[in-house]
């Protein structure tokens, strides 16, 4: 089992590469039980988000 | 020259392979084979042809594997100990669990909240700053990002991971209020 700490390097990786099949699905499972990093995962993807559309508007 | 340049370069393949195979990392690979071949071109004269090539190039290559090794176990602690240390307990739980944050689509629509974001931006490290902004602003790819930064790819998204790590906590204290 992953802990918060490596789920969260994981989730700013999966931004940047893309993720092997054993890192994705160990994500997964952890994601399905853990609202903290559940929170922090659509954090990251609005971060994503708010810098792309700074640039565009 | 031309012509020893293109001899080397002809083994990278067979050296990324050895690399790969010891280091069991294709970016630490392509880092020390790199190394290599840079090491190799400038060192020629070391080589006049006394040996086979291919033997001469894995001998400088064996080197630099185990210096990355050994830098690799040097850095590996260090790289996001210092603030990330304090956001984790000893068994790598949250120390405050992240909360949802409310509405974050509306913020988007808000002049304030980009403003907040430039502020937050700003207060990163020079480094830490300039790999964040040319991936997510400019859309390079991390090993473009590398190259212009000087840095391996195993650094370069340490950094990208510590400007998202602080960007959330900085929004999250002075925007998403907590």
């Amino acid at each position: 089992m992953l802990s918060c700490k490596e789920v969260s390097r994981l989730v700013s990786q999966g931004l940047d590469r893309r993720l092997g099949f054993a890192e994705r699905l160990r994500l997964h499972v952890h994601l399905a039980i853990c609202d903290g990093c559940t929170n922090f995962k659509k954090q990251m993807d609005f971060l994503r988000k708010a810098v792309s559309k700074n640039v565009a508007g | 020259m031309e012509d020893f340049r293109s001899q080397v370069e002809g083994q990278r393949a067979y050296l990324l392979r050895y690399a790969a195979l010891q280091l069991r990392d294709r970016h630490a690979a392509e880092d020390v084979v790199q190394e290599t071949l840079l090491a190799a071109l400038a060192g020629e004269a070391g080589f006049g042809g006394r040996s086979n090539l291919r033997t001469w190039l894995t001998g400088i290559l064996k080197h630099k594997i185990v210096d990355a090794i050994r830098r690799a176990s040097r850095e590996a602690p260090s790289a996001d100990e210092d603030q990330m240390e304090e956001l984790f307990d000893e068994s790598g739980h949250w120390r405050d669990m992240p909360s949802a944050w409310p509405d974050p689509d509306a913020s988007l629509e808000q002049k304030e909240f980009f403003m907040k974001l430039e502020e937050c931006l700003s207060r990163l490290p020079a480094k830490t700053s300039q790999a964040f902004m040319m991936r997510e602003h400019l859309g390079f790819e991390t090993d473009e990002i590398c190259k212009e930064l000087g840095v391996t790819p195993t650094h370069c998204w340490v950094l990208l991971y510590r400007a998202r790590m602080a960007l959330r906590l900085c929004l999250e204290q002075n925007w998403f209020g907590k």
